[in-house]
């Protein structure tokens, strides 16, 4: 990798100020994001500002019906906390098949969303159960936050510190893997939320990184079932179509992995 | 430049190092603890797999500025003097090993594998447990098989102590 | 010491290193003073150099050189050589275009070298790198075979015109006709053998270091072939003479075939070591090696076979197109030839055979031999071809090979081999009932009813192995004898050291060799050392590839050891006043049969050294070497069959079970045998399921990491259930066939006709990823 300066603040208003005199440097939480670009020197941050031993950026909390992870938590954390569990027990799943047991040692649900890469598991997670994306200057909806292939509404030098999940009715995660990758060749997150709002977000199988699914979200509305989603028929336009799968194939996998979030 | 103190294998170690250092290359090149191995740059392969804090981690995607200041160990680190961990030793006896050079991040691996799921190991559990260790001769059968001797080894380690 | 010695379950010597962490790698040695270098690749398949700038480089911090292609050429050092010569059907010798280390004014695929960056320090060499400026017009490209056979496809060499390297055949095409002719079914088939990339776990890597008063170069280098490469480095590419180079193969980190070849980049390390008269060291990261590691397989082929009116075989006729990349790698011409098409028989008796291979360059990454090397692309296409049969047929797919299957030795095939022995019916049985083969329809049955697609498949491998008999490859064009040798030192105390030119990358010969040592003398394994891997330790040797170690080398072992019985006997004899006829050796002694009077080896090597009272006329000392030629070669055959579930919904394969049954003749150690079959099914189905590079239109590598290039893992995989039939290879001494590319070569057919077996469709090809499965389900339906 290119030379670089590693940071290693104490509290999020000092991270914030090192990124704020640089504005070629990069957060870095688990690193399982930016380290591997940075190492095929695709990234060439001036510095990297560590926040993944910020105290106030790690832990799971839950207050009423809200479950909030905090950005630099990792997924074996997130996996294991009875919390999430309890709470929403279709995130502990998301993230106990998320990357491999050393990736997820390390990895964050910051850096998990703050790519918007379109394979990551999380955005299906975060866009189905309509969270709040908490930065260190404001509150974004996942509605507004994800803008596309590997963009999203933060602005430079914006930081995650965490995200809000509201406890839904039933929700559930499935997943078809990338063979060679073990991304998300096509992930389903599935959601009813307490005041009968059905949404349903794919990762994995959109250009534009993930999506809502409109027409499995009338299906379930209707019936919260697999049989009711045998009909629905998912447009392969504007899915991403390479090697490992056509447009066609992820089209059908939507469908499929939602059959079986369910469970 | 920065500098780097660790405990490594029990002992503090302290090294200067570039920024960019990753932890694998440190421990290689700087400390000469050349078992943990290279084996991509895309953070898959796990041959690189060492114990942070208790926890197994790819090495190769750690900067050393994370690490500083932690607990490691590496392959090195595991045998205690002549004998080996009763996972080396499983490994061994079971021919969970043919060219070696996925075998010490395989190890490590599987003893944090081990510590987390306590005795409660069975073959589809280890087999998806070894997602992030990638190997090319055995096939991952013996391995599967080390790995689960080994948990029962271990179990038996335990309860004696 | 029966526990030791030869069929005894032996935990490895080798394993206690390699557990600790203690392994020797290339890349874990480091020498005083010594550089690091990066190439400069090209990012396009084909393109004109026009220019290299490196006065930004050269600025960089901490960067000693840079060395450019037209320096190499300058400096008379050798192209890169390609050692079997194949004539085409006219006559005509292969038609070869040049390949520097470092491409002076063309590159032909993305990856090759034109430059290389000699830094203090790993990354200062990488940021050397990135500052070379070079200057390419971009050529248009032809990446695939069909590209490049095209009228009007770009031209890789001007040797070569239409990109075709040779238009090749074996058999008599007038008696495959007539056999056409007389058919009363035929079945035919178009198939493609995808490419792989070999993926050692340890990246290639090379240490050279030069001694300018000596003028001597020490290179540490991942081989399987440590004295081939010297060999070749000297005689052929002019970096070093012989007898000042030592080549070290130390621990090397898997091989498959891809860390025998010499490339580019040892060449370039020991050439950059004089230049900058500092050790140089050179380690591929793994984008690198998926670039750079000369690929395998690569086939399409069309294929036919004739049948009469009871299902017997008359005919097979063939028409294969190999892709060879940009450049002719070591042995790559030999691969689609001899190493494939001989194979066509299988296990069958067919009358007549017909087939033409047309080798075919394209701008991709060269192609050579890789686990297996010719003989997995025949298996899967002759046992895709007879599954096709039986379905067609619609009779059970084991009778009809069954009722095909050679059943007297030794059996000429139309294609040059003549299988010495074999028990083709002893392994299809041990797998059927392995298999509980009777009791699927009733799975498969069960199955249906819950929604569930279930698939059987078999495959029904033969392949030739311990090459070989070395006027047999000469006269068919290889430029090297396939000997081997060994050398046995006992020392005056009685401790032994075999030293081999076989290599062990993984293979266990450490164990394996010490076990046959231990087991003709009766001593413990732990009194053998088995030395290998070090030119300036190993008299000679040809290496490790195509399962020929244990063939070749150890019947080496076994000639040398039996001279040092020999003259060992003689001393033993003449201490105790016995005639050498009555000297047995027993438990580590040499005893006068039918008495009590014996000589512990140790006393007769301190005897042999110490030379005080030795038979008139003997030397002292007790060493002795010998050269193994093997008068044929060796033929590991089986019988594998795997039965697997289809999840429709998403065309995702599960393995339900998998059983292979091999004959490999005699095993010394079956533990190490297994191993060897496990993990060459895993690279079966690998290629079955998972594996294959792709180039897009433009040359460009899409699988170049393991982001899209699917290597198996371990859930992707079952367990195995694996049966030995045996029968004993006549040709070396103790009856050993090898056993190192079985499980690559017969798996993947088994893998494939399972599935097409389960989905009903029989139009699928490899890999067989959930993508391309789902999609035949759809078009079956």
């Amino acid at each position: 990798m290119y030379e670089t300066t590693y940071h290693r603040p104490s509290s999020v208003d000092e991270a914030a100020a090192l990124s704020a005199r640089d504005a070629e440097a990069k957060y870095l939480a688990g690193g399982h994001t930016l380290i591997p670009v940075m190492k095929q020197r695709l990234a060439s941050p001036t510095a990297v500002i560590d926040i993944g031993r910020i105290p106030a950026l790690i832990g799971v909390e839950v207050s009423g019906d809200m479950l909030t992870i905090k950005a630099a938590t990792t997924y074996f954390d997130i996996m294991n906390s009875a919390d999430v569990k309890k709470s929403i027990p279709a995130i502990a799943h998301l993230t106990s098949v998320l990357g491999d047991p050393q990736v997820r040692a390390r990895g964050t649900i910051g850096g998990s969303i703050a790519n918007n890469d379109p394979a990551a598991d999380f955005p299906a997670a975060v866009l189905a159960l309509g969270a709040t994306v908490k930065t260190n200057k404001r509150s974004i909806a996942a509605n507004d936050f994800f803008k596309g292939l590997f963009t999203t509404a933060l602005n430079d030098g914006e930081l995650i510190t965490a995200i809000s999940f509201p406890v839904p009715a039933k929700a559930g995660y499935s997943k078809m893997r990338h063979p060679a990758s073990r991304f998300a060749l096509t992930g389903v997150f599935v959601a009813q939320m307490k005041n009968g709002d059905v949404r349903v977000a794919a990762t994995g199988a959109s250009q534009n990184g993930v999506m809502r699914v409109p027409g499995i979200e009338t299906a379930l509305k209707a019936n919260w079932s697999a049989s009711a989603l045998e009909n629905v028929k998912i447009s392969p336009n504007g899915l991403i179509a390479d090697i490992h799968g056509s447009a066609e194939y992820r089209a059908n996998l939507i469908k499929v992995m939602a059959q079986r979030a369910l469970g | 430049m920065s500098a780097i103190k660790l405990t490594v294998n029990g002992k503090s170690v302290s090294a200067d190092a570039e920024d960019r250092t990753l932890l694998v290359h440190l421990l290689r090149d700087q400390l000469g603890l050349t078992g943990t191995h290279v084996g991509c740059d895309t953070s898959q392969c796990g041959a690189c797999t060492v114990h942070i804090d208790g926890r197994a981690v790819k090495s190769c995607t750690v900067l050393v500025g994370q690490a500083n200041g932690s607990k490691i160990t590496t392959i090195e680190g595991l045998s205690r003097g002549d004998e080996l961990h009763p996972m080396q030793a499983a490994f061994r006896d079971n021919h969970g090993l043919q060219c070696g050079y996925c075998t010490p991040g395989m190890i490590m691996s599987a003893v944090d594998m081990v510590h987390r799921h306590g005795g409660k190991l069975d073959e589809a559990t280890v087999r998806q447990e070894l997602e992030g260790n990638i190997c090319r001769c055995t096939g991952y059968h013996n391995i599967v098989k080390s790995v689960l001797d080994a948990a029962g080894r271990m179990k038996v380690a335990n309860a004696a102590e | 010491m029966g526990v030791e010695g030869i069929g005894a379950r032996v935990t490895r010597k080798e394993d206690k290193r390699f557990v600790t962490g203690k392994g020797k790698y290339v890349d874990d040695v480091r020498v005083h003073g010594m550089t690091y270098a990066h190439f400069v690749r090209s990012p396009h398949a084909h393109a004109k150099v026009k220019g290299i700038d490196i006065s930004e480089a050269m600025k960089k911090t901490g960067v000693v050189a840079v060395l450019t292609g037209k320096e190499i050429v300058e400096d008379k050092i050798g192209n890169l050589i390609c050692g079997w010569m194949i004539h085409s059907k006219d006559g005509s010798p292969m038609k070869m275009g040049a390949w520097p280390a470092m491409a002076p004014e063309t590159v032909r695929f993305v990856g090759q070298a034109v430059a290389v960056v000699i830094g203090e320090t790993r990354n200062q060499a990488r940021d050397g790198a990135d500052a070379v400026i070079v200057d390419y017009e971009e050529l248009p490209a032809a990446a695939s075979i069909k590209a490049a056979i095209a009228p009007g496809a770009p031209q890789l060499h001007p040797e070569a015109p239409g990109n075709v390297v040779y238009d090749w055949a074996i058999g008599d095409e007038k008696a495959t006709s007539d056999a056409f002719a007389k058919a009363a079914h035929k079945v035919s088939f178009e198939l493609t053998n995808n490419r792989l990339v070999p993926n050692a776990m340890e990246p290639r890597a090379a240490i050279a270091e030069y001694d300018e008063a000596e003028e001597h170069f020490t290179l540490h280098t991942t081989s399987q072939n440590p004295h081939v490469a010297r060999l070749v480095l000297s005689a052929f590419y002019g970096v070093a003479q012989e007898h000042k180079l030592r080549v070290i193969a130390p621990d090397v980190g898997g091989g498959f075939g891809s860390k025998i070849f010499i490339y580019p980049e040892e060449m370039v390390a020991l050439w950059a070591s004089k230049k900058v008269n500092r050790p140089v060291k050179w380690t591929s990261d793994r984008t690198e090696a998926f670039l750079t590691d000369a690929h395998g397989r690569d086939h399409v082929s069309k294929a036919e076979m004739a049948f009469d009116a009871n299902h017997k075989m008359l005919g097979l006729r063939v028409k294969t197109h190999a892709n060879f990349g940009a450049y002719m790698s070591l042995f790559s011409s030999s691969v689609p030839t001899y190493l494939y098409a001989t194979l066509l028989s299988g296990q069958y008796n067919i009358p007549a055979i017909y087939a033409e291979v047309m080798g075919v360059y394209t701008n991709t990454t060269p192609v050579d031999a890789y686990r297996g090397a010719g003989r997995p692309e025949a298996s899967y296409l002759l046992e895709r071809l007879i599954e096709t049969a039986a379905r067609q047929f619609k009779i059970d797919p084991a009778e009809l090979r069954r009722k095909n299957f050679i059943t007297s030795f030794p059996h000429q095939t139309p294609v040059i081999m003549a299988y010495d022995t074999g028990d083709f019916n002893a392994s299809l049985d041990a797998a059927l009932k392995e298999i509980d083969y009777a009791g699927f329809p009733a799975r498969k049955a069960k199955a249906k009813s819950e929604g569930k697609l279930r698939g059987i498949g078999l495959s029904c491998y033969i392949e030739a192995c311990g090459i070989a008999p070395s006027k047999a490859v000469g006269s068919l064009g290889a430029g090297v004898g396939l000997w081997e040798s060994a050398e046995v030192r006992v020392n005056p105390v009685g401790t032994i050291e075999i030293l081999t030119g076989s290599h062990s990358h993984g293979q266990g010969h450490e164990t394996t060799f010490a076990q046959v040592v231990a087991d003709r003398l009766g001593i413990s394994i732990n009194q053998v050392s088995i030395v290998h891997g070090d030119t300036d330790k190993v008299q000679f040797g040809m290496g490790t590839y195509g399962s020929r170690s244990g063939a070749v080398g150890i019947s080496a072992i076994v000639k040398a050891m039996e001279k040092m019985e020999a003259k060992a006997k003689k001393i033993a004899a003449h201490h105790l006043e016995a005639s050498e006829q009555d000297i047995v050796i027993e438990n580590g002694e040499f005893k006068v049969t039918g008495t009590d009077k014996a000589m512990a080896l140790a006393n007769v090597a301190l005897s042999a050294y110490t030379a005080h009272n030795l038979p008139d006329g003997m030397e002292p000392g007790l060493k002795e070497s010998a050269f193994y030629d093997p008068s044929n070669f060796t033929f590991p055959a089986g019988s594998y069959i795997c039965e697997v579930e289809v999840d429709a919904g998403t065309g995702k394969t599960t393995f339900i079970n998998f059983v292979a049954a091999d004959d490999f003749g005699r095993l010394i150690n079956p533990m190490i045998v297994e191993g060897q079959v496990h993990g060459g099914i895993a690279q079966g189905i690998g290629q079955a399921l998972l594996e294959g590079a792709v180039y897009d239109d433009s040359g460009q590598l899409v699988t170049a990491s393991y982001m899209d290039y699917a290597m198996p893992r371990a859930d992707d995989l079952p367990s195995f259930k694996l049966q030995h039939t045996t029968t004993l290879c006549p040709g070396n001494p103790l009856g050993i066939k090898g056993c190192g590319e079985a499980g690559a070569i017969g798996s993947s057919a088994a893998v494939i006709n399972a599935i097409t077996d389960a989905i009903g469709n029989n139009k699928l090809e490899m890999p067989a990823t959930p993508d391309r499965v789902w999609h035949a389900i759809q078009a079956r339906a």
